[in-house]
């Protein structure tokens, strides 16, 4: 099927993302978040979890975490392209919430088939989830997990779990004697605990989750095939948010380097800063353009999904990591220490970066697509 | 423009259709000749005779000049040579060669000239009939454009003009150039005059054209050098000291970024060309053993061709996300980001092959053995005329910088 000429991104897209970045910038200007998140800057202190519940309890009244929730399972069915369209401005807001997390496990859900569906609901009714899929070594291989399910009950210990304090329900992958499957965890099971991990990036929090026999509900034993065909949507997501978040470093620098003043020209005057700005903005261009490709082949090319999602996430590793490494540089001095906000979105991106793929893994993927294929 | 991406208005629909039945019958075929990659490389007769009677047949059927106004010749329809060019790429024609009448000079003249002049001059330009070169460059006027020294000085209704052009593509085929010069040397910008000047008519007595040899060792383009022209005030554009805003016009369509949409076809290729692109060299690297595996099979290289692979694609989707104002916070940002990814990418690209090819990257064109036939490395060499022609990147990066990201002008 050939995708539509303006990605499929129409009238109720354009106002979804409108009414997020009036939302993020009249109730969470970068100065709040600051003083939220970087109050303890500490560098060996203990994980946080810091966030706003109330803005929270407004996005999902607002219905942003039930946007890809299909109709059918009382959601808002919006195409990915107006979801991407949503998690550019969340990385635009560097906003901390679990909102990638639920629209992840949504896209896995609706992947998964009818033993989802009550899941699905608790979505749609305003749960919060995130995927804990993701084993020790830190493996994005659908078939790679560390925790382990006989009897109905899951033992072991799955990692790098996003968001993991803020989140009702845990959508986990386990190994059973069939294979891989899903299941549907609350995340007050007994049994289960949250170990937080201490990481660089102030507006997300992470953690590993174990399992001590844990009683869990199978969604589907073709777990392998669920998370296959939800992976488009996940790499596409982040890299948005990678894309807004690149921009705000962007904006910053070239607010910064207008205003401040050395041998007697502001230092954008010098293409020794110009230029390399500039080729931010072609590598943030480059991301958004893929991204909305991407979005748009989730829903009207399934079969090109993969391809141009790893094309997406794979350019979006390297703009985050290069917008926000020009960013600290052109700041200079005030760009290095505690105050100056830019290093907030500096750990976002240096996060994000890695996170579901760095740039290297998904052009390896990409190239087993394109070459072997041809 | 709406939200949407631009649906076929009626007579869009129609046209497309036009086009799509008149190439369905006249596509000109297979050509008698090796064409060269773009029109800026056109260097036999042969060549430019197979390209011109393309570009009038094309002309003479309505897919040329569509939205220019009916009385200087144009088609008189409106946002209908996007359509034109999409059918015609998609068909597979060959290119149209009088490259540089089409994108620069035909809006240059719509714009400033007066109307007897642009029913003069724009039919021919369109049917290919007469062939266009530019007289900006030269030889101490290179990206800073500004400073051209080629002076006009005034004598009644006449002007004598003395100066020097360089990289001045087509010359040696155009009848005629648009000519940035100097009509006072006490001022910079607002000393400019623009002025269209038949050269062809005046070869031997006034204007010289001399070939010069690129490092690829193709001719091509030349230099061009005016002894006392005499040409008529009646060839001027605009006022006198207005040339600056007038060579604006020129250059913002020359980078693809002014109201009307350049006449473009293309996709034809003769039998011995090779595919300058990302699948080109994927398809190179398969048949090239490294050690003892293709080199599509190393890692390193499989790394390097994916992203190659994917900054086309993203180039790709830059246009078509450039017709979606919604998805653009600054609407000239991609469109003039364009020119500079386009050469870059694809001489990154024709590098890569190079590359890739290993040892025998050292063979060209005259080899037997190289890879290609040498073109990859032809390529890579004409890249930078790319890179440098038409504002160089560096100039691209200033512009960017300052006009899209609002940062305070270079020197």
């Amino acid at each position: 099927m050939a995708q539509p000429k303006n990605f499929g991104f129409g009238e109720e897209a354009v106002l979804l993302k409108e009414s997020a970045a009036k939302f993020f910038a009249e109730n969470f200007p970068t100065d709040r978040l600051h003083a939220l998140v970087a109050a303890d800057s500490t560098p060996n202190r203990m994980p946080e979890c810091i966030w706003t519940r109330d803005l929270w309890q407004q996005m999902v009244d607002l219905g942003w975490t039930m946007l890809a929730v299909p109709e059918s399972a009382g959601g808002i069915g919006m195409p990915a392209v107006a979801v991407a369209g949503l998690a550019e401005e969340l990385g635009r807001a560097a906003f901390p919430s679990p909102l990638l997390g639920t629209i992840n496990a949504t896209y896995v859900l609706a992947a998964a088939g009818r033993g989802a569906e009550t899941a699905l609901m608790d979505i749609a009714e305003g749960q919060s989830a995130t995927l804990a899929i993701t084993n020790r070594q830190g493996s994005w291989e659908a078939e790679d997990t560390d925790v382990e399910c006989s009897g109905g009950k899951l033992n072991g210990t799955a990692w790098f779990v996003q968001d993991a304090r803020k989140v009702d329900k845990f959508l986990v992958s386990a190994r059973t004697e069939a294979g891989i499957s899903l299941y549907w965890v609350a995340a007050d099971a007994a049994g289960l605990r949250i170990h937080p991990d201490a990481i660089i990036d102030l507006t997300r929090d992470q953690g590993h989750i174990s399992f001590e026999n844990v009683e869990a509900v199978e969604l589907t034993d073709e777990g392998v095939a669920a998370l296959s065909k939800a992976f488009p949507a996940i790499w596409t997501m982040l890299a948005a948010d990678i894309a807004g978040a690149a921009e705000w470093l962007l904006q910053a620098t070239v607010e910064y380097v207008s205003v401040r003043k050395q041998f007697e020209h502001p230092l954008g005057f010098f293409q020794a800063v110009k230029h390399p700005l500039v080729n931010v903005m072609i590598q943030v261009d480059e991301t958004r353009s893929l991204v909305y490709n991407a979005a748009c082949a989730i829903d009207t090319e399934p079969g090109a999904a993969v391809k141009y999602a790893h094309m997406a996430k794979a350019s979006a590793s390297e703009t985050a990591a290069f917008a926000a490494s020009r960013a600290v540089q052109y700041h200079g001095g005030i760009g290095f220490t505690w105050e100056c906000f830019v290093h907030l979105y500096f750990k976002r991106e240096k996060h994000s970066q890695l996170l579901w793929g760095d740039a290297a893994w998904h052009r390896a993927r990409l190239a087993d697509i394109l070459i072997v294929a041809a | 423009m709406s939200i949407n991406a631009r649906k076929d208005s009626p007579q869009q629909t129609e046209f497309r259709q036009y086009c799509q039945d008149w190439l369905a019958d006249n596509h000109p075929g297979e050509p008698p000749v090796r064409l060269p990659l773009t029109a800026l490389e056109i260097m036999t007769e042969d060549q430019l005779n197979y390209l011109q009677a393309w570009q009038k047949s094309a002309y003479d059927a309505g897919l040329i000049g569509c939205d220019y106004p009916v009385d200087v010749g144009g088609g008189g329809r409106t946002d209908c040579q996007r359509v034109a060019n999409a059918e015609m790429i998609a068909a597979k024609t060959p290119f149209l060669p009088n490259i540089i009448g089409l994108g620069m000079a035909a809006p240059t003249v719509l714009y400033h000239a007066s109307d007897e002049l642009k029913q003069r001059l724009l039919p021919r330009l369109f049917s290919g009939e007469d062939i266009w070169c530019q007289g900006f460059s030269e030889p101490e006027a290179g990206s800073d454009l500004a400073s051209v020294q080629t002076f006009a000085e005034r004598k009644g209704d006449k002007w004598v003009i003395n100066g020097h052009k360089v990289w001045t593509s087509l010359a040696h085929f155009a009848e005629w150039m648009i000519l940035l010069l100097r009509t006072d040397k006490s001022q910079k910008h607002d000393g400019l005059s623009y002025f269209v000047v038949p050269i062809r008519a005046a070869l031997g007595s006034g204007v010289t054209v001399r070939p010069l040899i690129k490092i690829t060792g193709e001719t091509g383009f030349n230099e061009v050098i005016f002894d006392n022209l005499e040409v008529d005030d009646s060839l001027r554009l605009d006022e006198v000291g207005k040339g600056w805003q007038v060579a604006m016009t020129t250059l913002l369509h020359e980078r693809g970024a002014g109201e009307l949409q350049t006449p473009r076809s293309g996709g034809l290729k003769s039998k011995s060309s090779h595919a300058t692109n990302a699948a080109g060299l994927l398809a190179l690297a398969r048949k090239t053993q490294r050690g003892s595996k293709p080199a599509s099979e190393d890692p390193l290289f499989r790394d390097k061709l994916m992203r190659q692979v994917i900054r086309e694609e993203a180039l790709k989707q830059n246009q078509r996300r450039a017709q979606v104002p919604a998805l653009l916070d600054h609407p000239m940002r991609l469109a003039l980001q364009n020119k500079l990814l386009s050469s870059e990418i694809f001489q990154d690209t024709a590098a890569l092959a190079v590359e890739v090819t290993g040892a025998s990257g050292s063979l060209y064109l005259g080899d037997e053995n190289a890879p290609a036939g040498g073109q990859w490395h032809m390529s890579y060499m004409n890249s930078y005329g790319m890179t440098i022609a038409a504002g160089t990147s560096e100039v691209q990066r200033n512009i960017l910088g300052e006009r899209v990201l609002g940062m305070p002008k270079s020197k």
